[in-house]
């Protein structure tokens, strides 16, 4: 797991740390509406404090939110929650060329503390895993620092937005920092026009298709997207050499 | 303190979800070779995902397309976007939007 003492003594745990830096204060942001938006809509203290601790994915505690207070059956709460997260799916896949070496438990554990900001960060600062014992072990060790900021600013502005959620007005909307935060990853990784063309494909379909139940909106658009840029490409084939990353 | 333990089970689930989610082929020993399409897919995946949850965020209202060019979200978002290609640098998107998005928001009610 991203914890081990190895990895913190390793100078990429340091700048794993630092890069995390800038991204921080908006997952704070973001982490302090939720908590507030979670006890003021009515899931109670402990409850709240349970989410914020263990379910650890803003988009899926923002979602079970009103599926809860409407009494959805559990499986249908749970169905949703997993259909928001299905990126991180394909995040597993890919960060298992990076985690091979790891045995079960620890593989399943980095993965489960490796949200988006911290997954993105890593594959651009390793766009192709190590392939000898040094290697890894840095890489480790970036993960494990980046992993730690983002549990930290995550799981402390919750708790600090729980405790004051009494004194912040939802009126303030502090939560659009979150979308900002996500605004600003979405535009760095719009670096090829196919990709430019995969993000408004789909927001668009994102916007047409939201009624579908289940937020299967956001699958139907990642779906869309991928299919016509891969068509795309097929028709015009990418210039050779381009960047992977 | 009130506990509502059906509540409890649903987050001790979503808890699970969330290790299934991000854990999905990691369980496995094998590294899982995606088939060509599917590498080529993942250039693609990430940034659609994205778009997906942030462009209803930005234009709908439960899903219904803004109305009006009164929101305060349209134009922290264009500016939030446009800083980012200014600096490189999604701190200052977040607060070059919010600096848009607060005053408009709170004061003009947007």
């Amino acid at each position: 797991m991203s914890f081990q003492r190895a990895n913190f003594s390793h100078p990429e745990f340091r700048i794993g740390v630092a890069e995390f830096l800038r991204p921080a204060p908006g997952i704070a942001a973001w982490g302090l509406m939720t908590g507030v938006a979670m006890v003021k809509s009515g899931i109670g203290i402990f409850e709240s404090l349970l989410m914020a601790l263990l379910v650890f994915a803003g988009s899926s505690q923002l979602a079970s939110i009103p599926l809860i207070l409407a009494g959805a059956p559990v499986w249908v709460i749970w169905a949703t929650g997993f259909c928001v997260n299905l990126r991180f799916v394909v995040f597993s896949l890919h960060l298992h060329h990076y985690l091979s070496h790891l045995v079960t438990w620890r593989r399943v554990m980095t993965g489960y503390l490796t949200a988006d900001l911290a997954y993105v960060l890593f594959v651009r600062r390793f766009p192709h895993p190590a392939t000898d014992a040094a290697g890894r072990a840095a890489e480790q060790a970036y993960l494990a620092g980046s992993n730690l900021m983002n549990w930290g600013a995550w799981v402390s502005s919750s708790l600090v937005g729980i405790a004051l959620a009494n004194f912040i007005p939802q009126s303030w909307g502090l939560g659009f920092a979150g979308i900002l935060c996500l605004v600003g990853i979405l535009c760095s990784l719009a670096t090829t026009r196919l990709r430019v063309l995969s993000c408004v494909v789909a927001g668009i379909v994102g916007v047409a298709a939201y009624a579908l139940p289940l937020k299967l909106n956001i699958i139907v658009a990642i779906g869309v997207a991928v299919i016509l840029c891969l068509t795309m490409e097929k028709l015009r084939p990418a210039p050779h050499g381009r960047a992977l990353s | 303190m009130d506990i509502n333990w059906h509540t409890v089970v649903v987050v001790l689930g979503l808890a699970l979800v969330t290790v299934l989610a991000r854990g999905f082929f990691l369980f496995s020993n094998k590294t899982w070779q995606l088939p060509h399409w599917a590498q080529r897919g993942l250039q693609y995946a990430p940034i659609a995902a994205l778009a997906a949850v942030v462009v209803p965020e930005v234009v709908t209202v439960q899903g219904q397309l803004v109305d009006s060019w009164q929101d305060a979200r349209l134009y922290a978002a264009a500016v939030g976007a446009g800083a980012y290609f200014w600096r490189k640098d999604v701190l200052f998107t977040i607060v070059a939007g919010m600096a848009v998005y607060l005053p408009l928001h709170l004061g003009l009610g947007w």
